[in-house]
């Protein structure tokens, strides 16, 4: 399984053709706490860069975007109930959803760990 | 994650490198670089609720109206009756543009010297509008009225149940028959130390001003006590939510009038009766027949927010727009406050907001959300 990050600060997780995406822990750290996460159906399709669910903390609303397009087969269900997951686990059990994805060669454009730790310092 | 900050032109304020120290998150908001937050909006939005919070408010205008006839002149462009505030006394009011319309809200005190001088009132402005309402006021008011801008002190706001023994910590006997909506001044290291007892989270506690250039050693004495913690804007935005109370620029604009914003109560009985104000012919109108729509707060069902900018609906019909909201830690669910048609005002009206395009409902709510507790005088504790 190899995982590569966007410059939007979500991370996705690549497991043969499906993958786990979810929002950093510098991202949640952004954002502070998070009261409410909206995920996409199953179902949906989703295309690179293009909105793919929504995370509200106290003081705002914040769009997550896909970092490759795909076919959504499940949001995670623990959100609803405990938004706070993503500030306690991010990069965990605070995913937000699973997608089949349509072009493995969108990977490639993403940033590794060290890469987007890199990018990070820099901000 | 979309990123929704954009870059402003900013000053620091005089507390910049204290709230850099101590962790704050700081971004721009009234012209000035502020702290949204220390260690979470959530934490502290609790703290205040049970201990003593210090919130840094020097962006906001403290003004001083003086000089024969100074309440006469303010009682042009207020609707409160400001000629009948004692010494001490502090008044919520609104500034009104000819239309009526509401260019801020804001607090006036009378500081008149108790042993006679010319009448003089402390008002405090928002941040965002102060420059705006200096150039109104100057307009407006008469010239023997002097119209000063206080801009060599700072305003810090020290909030919740324990403020009070705080600053009893560091000012022994500040607070003594010192009741919410009254104002004193003692000395503090040698510097006048302004006192109104009030604030914007619906908890007991104080706005204290002194120089600004040695507001950081007042913010330290305070934040030494454990009972202190210091509070970003994020926070004072969800108390003063649960409170109820309204923030300009956003629950209110110049489009409405005090009937409109729900500050009714802030339009005196004698000034009913005489008017005498601008937009005394709008205003007084409504208050005899009632507005066409108001402000009002509205619970949310489920988790998720309801925010400023949402259309309201009473099923397929737009009949108002949410101007704040969001999460409510101390109510533990969402909460908003908006504009709807009067005949849709009533508590318990179920109605429906839309966001991303889906419908949430809400249910008009008689605020505040969370009781205040301020300190009355003649209140049971």
């Amino acid at each position: 399984m190899t995982r590569y990050f966007t410059e939007d600060h979500e991370w996705i997780e690549v497991d043969g053709g499906t993958a786990t995406v979810g929002i950093t822990d510098y991202a949640q750290g952004q954002l502070g706490d998070i009261v409410f996460v909206e995920v996409p159906d199953q179902g949906r399709e989703l295309s690179k860069g293009g909105e793919a669910a929504v995370v509200e903390s106290v003081k705002a609303a914040s769009d997550v975007y896909s970092p490759v397009s795909g076919t959504v087969t499940e949001g995670n269900p623990a959100l609803e109930e405990d938004p706070a997951l993503v500030n306690t686990a991010p990069e965990g059990e605070g995913w937000f959803f699973k997608l089949q994805i349509s072009d493995a060669s969108e990977l490639d454009s993403l940033m590794d760990e060290s890469a987007y730790k890199a990018f990070c310092d820099t901000l | 994650l979309s990123d929704n900050e954009e870059p402003i032109e900013t000053e620091a304020l005089p507390l910049d490198a204290w709230h850099r120290a101590r962790g704050a998150r700081m971004v721009p908001f009234a012209g000035y670089e502020m702290p949204i937050q220390y260690e979470g909006i959530m934490a502290e939005h609790l703290w205040v609720r049970e201990h003593a919070g210090l919130f840094d408010v020097s962006h906001m205008g403290q003004l001083m109206v003086e000089g024969e006839g100074a309440a006469e002149a303010l009682e042009r462009v207020l609707p409160g009756d400001i000629s009948a505030l004692q010494a001490g006394r502090i008044r919520y009011s609104l500034l009104l543009a000819e239309d009526g319309g509401i260019l801020d809200d804001l607090m006036v005190t009378n500081v008149t010297m108790p042993n006679g001088g010319a009448p003089r009132y402390y008002v405090v402005v928002n941040g965002a509008t102060k420059w705006d309402d200096i150039a109104f006021l100057r307009e407006h008011l008469p010239d023997e009225i002097t119209l000063t801008h206080l801009d060599d002190r700072g305003l810090l706001a020290l909030q919740g149940p324990e403020a009070a023994a705080v600053l009893e910590g560091i000012a022994p006997g500040a607070t003594n028959d010192l009741y919410f909506m009254q104002g004193t001044s003692v000395e503090w290291r040698g510097e006048a130390l302004g006192i109104g007892r009030g604030g914007y989270t619906g908890e007991d506690g104080f706005e204290l001003s002194f120089p600004a250039e040695r507001l950081t050693e007042l913010a330290d004495a305070l934040l030494a006590d454990e009972r202190v913690r210091p509070i970003g804007l994020g926070a004072r935005d969800s108390l003063r939510l649960e409170a109820g109370l309204p923030l300009y620029g956003h629950d209110l604009d110049d489009s409405v009038d005090p009937v409109e914003g729900g500050a009714a109560f802030a339009i005196s009985k004698r000034r009913r009766e005489q008017g005498g104000f601008h937009g005394a012919e709008r205003i007084l109108g409504h208050v005899a027949d009632g507005p066409a729509k108001k402000l009002l707060g509205f619970t949310v069902d489920g988790r998720m927010p309801v925010r400023e900018g949402a259309v309201i609906y009473s099923s397929d019909a737009p009949v108002g727009k949410v101007t704040s909201g969001g999460f409510a830690p101390s109510v533990g669910a969402p909460i908003a406050m908006g504009y709807v048609e009067t005949q849709y005002s009533a508590p318990g009206t179920p109605l429906e907001a839309e966001v991303r395009g889906k419908r949430v409902p809400l249910t008009v709510e008689t605020m505040p959300f969370i009781a205040h507790r301020y300190h009355r005088k003649g209140a049971q504790k």
